[in-house]
């Protein structure tokens, strides 16, 4: 535990990663406090996903460090080693994730991908963890399927309970990478409005995403990334309506 | 005396073998299922002994299941150590089907998606649990065809074990045959029967194809 960090839910050091002779991510310095959303842009492969999944240890950065509500994941720094399994596991039980492709886990309805975790993670009663878990769908409009199975949903009702899955854990900070990508336009809103209404509860959430307009009017911070560098870090206002860099000015143009 | 009603008369023989092919066939196989699970979630780690296990796997699958049960039961003696004939016969089916369950659930494993592994870790899963929660049901489910046709082979395969002395269904045909010379009616009725399992197995098997189907897995 570093005392300065605590406030911080999530605080990346220069943080660097390559895949073999390609560098994805170089010097990445990121510091995201509790209740803030940043929206991570960028062209595919800057390296957005890439730094996100470094965050909950999904990818191991090759340097740097990386700070979960004070606590360094990966490293024991008490015992000077690697994190075990057991280590990693406790730290990313507080990191929630949701990801473009949704999966929630087959076999499982809908209530018992949300009560998954808190029973067989954090060691919650059945019953309450069916509480809580019949709370979270109510919060994403799902609780009339709790019982269907996954794979007759919708890609949009399949987010919004990967979304309620991720909450569950009551997590430090959601990680969402690129969650309206893999969704028809007509989807796109209902996950977005779930979004919005948890940026709203004071939820920290970093959004790896292509929705300009969720990132202008939901984030604290917007991050944008050019080949692995944060070549822009900025209020979405000043972001959207006078970016410091060339290549942020071209991006925003394409994308309109 | 018409030959089946010789056959009524030595039911209590075929009644004991088929008990004891049911025994083998039942015990053996959870045995060997639940070695052959074990044995994937070892391989899970992709180490040294990961390694050892695979190759033990694909050794097993190039024998033939008579030839273990003869060296268990007739050759290991010789080594020094000594079994009954049931004892040689349930570890043989054990080991023998343990591997062919762990390659089918291997297979299913190597083809699954790895968002749904990464979802378990991101979620704060260890590996024990995740794959026990996690990655087992699926590849139980996603494979049940290809277990349950395993099942009818190992059920078969009890049989050899009249060679090494096990009394279970086919010795006791055939010591009716060689007791009273009605080879066709004996094996006539222990094929009945074990037919009749196979038709359990079979029922078994469209139960667990609709509860999958009802999951959204399709057949492998």
């Amino acid at each position: 535990m570093s005392d300065s960090n605590a406030a911080l839910a999530v605080s990346i050091k220069r943080m660097s990663k390559s895949f073999g002779d390609i560098e994805v991510l170089r010097d990445i310095d990121l510091e995201v406090k509790k209740g803030e959303v940043v929206s991570v842009l960028g062209s595919s492969g800057s390296g957005k996903s890439t730094m996100l999944r470094c965050i909950n240890w999904l990818e191991v950065p090759d340097r740097g460090s990386i700070h979960i509500a004070g606590e360094r994941i990966g490293v024991n720094e008490a015992a000077g080693r690697k994190m075990n399994n057991k280590e990693l596991a406790t730290l990313r039980a507080k990191t929630g994730m949701v990801f473009q492709g949704f999966n929630l886990w087959p076999h499982l309805t809908v209530i018992q991908n949300v009560m998954e975790a808190p029973i067989y993670v954090k060691g919650m009663a059945k019953d309450q963890a069916r509480a809580i878990a019949e709370q979270l769908l109510e919060k994403v409009g799902m609780s009339e399927r709790k019982d269907a199975y996954p794979f007759t949903l919708s890609g949009g009702q399949k987010q919004r309970v990967a979304i309620a899955r991720a909450l569950a854990m009551s997590p430090e900070v959601i990680l969402f990478d690129e969650p309206t990508s893999a969704l028809d336009p007509e989807r796109v809103g209902e996950v977005l409005q779930v979004m919005k209404n948890l940026s709203s509860e004071g939820y920290t959430m970093i959004v790896v995403t292509h929705e300009m307009e969720f990132a202008r009017a939901v984030s604290d911070q917007v991050v944008f990334l050019e080949k692995g560098l944060i070549i822009e870090k900025s209020a979405p206002d000043k972001f959207f309506s006078n970016p410091e860099t060339e290549r942020v000015r071209k991006f925003l143009e394409l994308s309109n | 005396m018409t030959e089946w009603t010789i056959l009524w008369e030595a039911r209590e023989t075929f009644i004991n073998g088929l008990i004891g092919t049911l025994v083998l066939f039942v015990l053996s196989t959870l045995c060997a299922f639940v070695l052959g699970c074990l044995a994937v979630y070892r391989l899970e780690a992709g180490d040294r002994f990961s390694w050892v296990i695979r190759t033990l796997i694909n050794l097993m699958r190039t024998l033939p299941f008579l030839i273990l049960a003869y060296l268990l039961y007739y050759g290991l003696p010789q080594l020094g150590v000594r079994m009954d004939a049931w004892t040689a016969g349930f570890i043989s089916l054990i080991i023998y089907h343990a591997a062919y369950f762990a390659e089918i659930l291997r297979g299913s494993r190597l083809v699954m998606p790895a968002g749904l592994v990464e979802a378990a870790l991101a979620h704060g899963f260890t590996p024990g649990r995740l794959f026990w929660r996690i990655i087992l049901p699926q590849l139980v489910i996603k494979t049940r065809p290809l277990l349950g046709n395993q099942l009818i082979i190992a059920l078969k395969d009890t049989a050899f074990l009249t060679i090494i002395t096990v009394q279970e269904l086919t010795a006791a045909a055939n010591s009716a045959q060689s007791t009273y010379f009605i080879p066709t009616q004996a094996f006539v009725l222990v094929i009945i029967l074990y037919w009749l399992i196979s038709i359990c197995l079979e029922l078994a098997l469209k139960w667990a194809g609709r509860f999958g189907a009802k999951r959204g897995f399709d057949y492998v």
